[in-house]
């Protein structure tokens, strides 16, 4: 199972909106020390003074920057090896999302970067470090598009169906080594990229994505087995 | 770590391996201590020689992009950062190296220093910029526009791994890493570790060997003044957690991977076996006179004789048996420096 106490070090990509902020915020009021990364300041500066000190802001774009200076800026901000990665910074590509037929290399390629490529290269970056905990646990937030067929969701399904995959390799490549990996179906959220998504979508028929974070928190910490589940 | 400036006066015959390498390819000189036998395997055989009982301690140390350039009103400096002053890892004010014009191919002492006065603004790129509070030859004491991550953000951008001209091609900051590196600490790659790949260390593990860790900030191994060079290294920051201090004095054997390794442990010595957990400065010269209290065994580089790194050795075993070692080195075709094969002594 997973600890979260005032030991927890956690990193959180994409963590200045939505379920990244969210799980931030949840994260920190178990005494956790958390890094947040996103690209925007702004955000990120409101977070940290919502952190009560536990929460460390890291602008960084993780498509496209170094992972192992991401790494090591990290590890610097949170004093030591992280024990908790969370791969929440996605992008839906163009909105309106294109058909397959419409959508250019330029957009598919920046929506692997940032969806499978950087969380690939960041889980890279961490992994040795976590080695020395003997203990640890990566979370890429995936969807349900990446196992059902949406129309105009191939990029984003396609690219978190190959950030799942990556995950269930590396559990099996991780088995005995005390780090656990997971691929968590958030379910429909009220966050500003469901609103870009979705416009017209009933916004009470979606999930407060607070409610959502302390539901993979309390998942985490209960020790389940599964891969892949859904919050 | 670079010893250019001693292997220049006193050629070794032990060429420098390349980054890249497959760390199955390395090489273990495998020294008994007092009096040998002399044993050479493949690295992964390391396995071996380990057992139950045995605590192998590593540096987690990652390796800063040190090597800055930039340039005052003055002329050209690079910056070869040494460490933060006070607590903080990316506080602003730094301790440095500063060398004048040239680049990575030219081999250090070969560096003049560079026309720089107390009171010059340094423009670094990325809008970074640095007073210099004060000089003392080439050391400088600095103080960044920025600190926290902003400081450490500007300093990925415009930094790289302090180079070699021994290699062949100028290093990335991904190649100086070793597979654990975690704080960014080292201005110089803490080099026994990176051929030290998880398959190995797992192996190890399984085996019932301990792995222990502590971070000890690697420093310069090499300055552009020979006066200086003759002091190092310099003090050097480390911290030792509890369960490190915990696992040797429970250990039968205690093997340091690196010489940051053996001087953390030994200025954190309170007594045999007995370590002061926490933070301290390494001050100590480690020599044929020191008596260890802690190590009983070290995996290093392979070193030659007249090497600062030689001294320290010594503390291990006497001259004779490492001048043997350096022999069946040299007879084998070991590889030194950061990139080399690996010796153990115990």
């Amino acid at each position: 199972m997973t600890r979260i106490d005032e030991h927890t070090r956690a990193l959180i990509t994409g963590g200045s909106r939505g379920l990244g902020r969210a799980l931030s915020l949840a994260l920190a009021r178990k005494g956790a020390t958390v890094v947040a990364v996103a690209r925007g300041q702004g955000d990120l500066q409101q977070l940290e003074a919502e952190g009560g000190g536990r929460i460390h802001a890291l602008v960084a774009d993780v498509g496209s920057d170094d992972a192992s200076a991401l790494a090591a800026r990290a590890i610097a901000l949170a004093g030591g090896p992280f024990d908790l990665l969370v791969h929440d910074a996605s992008t839906l590509g163009p909105v309106p999302m294109p058909p397959l037929s419409e959508l250019s290399d330029d957009a598919l390629l920046r929506v692997f970067q940032v969806n499978t490529l950087g969380p690939q290269r960041l889980t890279r970056a961490l992994l040795g470090p976590m080695r020395t905990l003997g203990r640890g646990t990566i979370v890429g937030i995936s969807s349900d598009a990446a196992v059902e067929a949406y129309p105009t969701w191939g990029a984003y399904g396609a690219s978190k169906a190959a950030l799942d995959h990556l995950h269930r390799v590396l559990r099996a490549e991780l088995e005995g080594s005390g780090i656990r990996v997971f691929a968590i179906d958030p379910g429909e959220m009220d966050t500003a990229m469901h609103a870009a998504a979705l416009p017209d979508a009933d916004r009470t028929q979606l999930a407060d994505p607070a409610e959502i974070a302390r539901r993979i928190l309390d998942t985490l910490q209960a020790g389940t087995e599964d891969l892949r589940w859904t919050a | 770590m670079d010893r250019l400036n001693v292997t220049r006066s006193k050629p070794s015959v032990l060429r420098a391996g390349q980054p890249g390498r497959d760390w199955r390819t390395v090489r273990l000189l495998d020294v008994t201590r007092p009096n040998g036998p002399i044993t050479d395997r493949p690295l992964a055989r390391l396995t071996s020689r380990l057992r139950r009982g045995d605590v192998l301690v590593l540096n987690d140390a990652a390796t800063l992009p040190a090597s800055v350039h930039g340039r005052s009103e003055e002329g050209p400096v690079e910056l070869r950062l040494l460490g933060p002053v006070g607590e903080d890892d990316f506080g602003a004010r730094w301790r440095a190296v500063v060398m004048g014009a040239g680049d990575w191919r030219t081999p250090t002492e070969l560096r003049p220093a560079p026309v720089l006065s107390a009171g010059a603004r340094l423009q670094l790129g990325f809008g970074l910029h640095a007073d210099v509070r004060s000089r003392d030859g080439r050391l400088a004491l600095l103080d960044f526009d920025r600190d926290g991550d902003a400081l450490a953000r500007a300093l990925y951008a415009v930094g790289r791994p302090v180079q070699y001209s021994h290699l062949h091609h100028p290093l990335r900051l991904q190649d100086v890493q070793t597979p654990y590196a975690s704080r960014p600490w080292a201005s110089e790659m803490p080099s026994t570790g990176h051929p030290l790949r998880w398959p190995l260390l797992r192996a190890l593990q399984e085996r019932g060997v301990q792995l222990a860790w502590l971070t000890h900030a690697a420093g310069l191994s090499a300055t552009g003044d020979p006066e200086l060079d003759r002091s190092l290294p310099l003090p050097e920051r480390y911290e030792i957690p509890e369960e490190t201090a915990r696992l040797v004095a429970d250990a039968e054997r205690v093997i340091a991977a690196g010489t940051t390794v053996v001087r953390a442990l030994e200025s954190a010595a309170i007594a045999p076996r007995t370590l002061q957990a926490g933070r301290g400065v390494a001050t100590l010269r480690l020599d044929t006179d020191f008596a260890l209290a802690v190590t009983d065994g070290i995996l290093t580089g392979v070193h030659s004789p007249g090497e600062s790194h030689w001294d320290l050795l010594q503390a291990f075993a006497p001259a004779s048996l490492l001048n043997r070692a350096h022999q069946v080195a040299v007879e084998r075709r070991y590889r030194a420096h950061e990139f080399g094969d690996l010796m153990l002594l115990l």
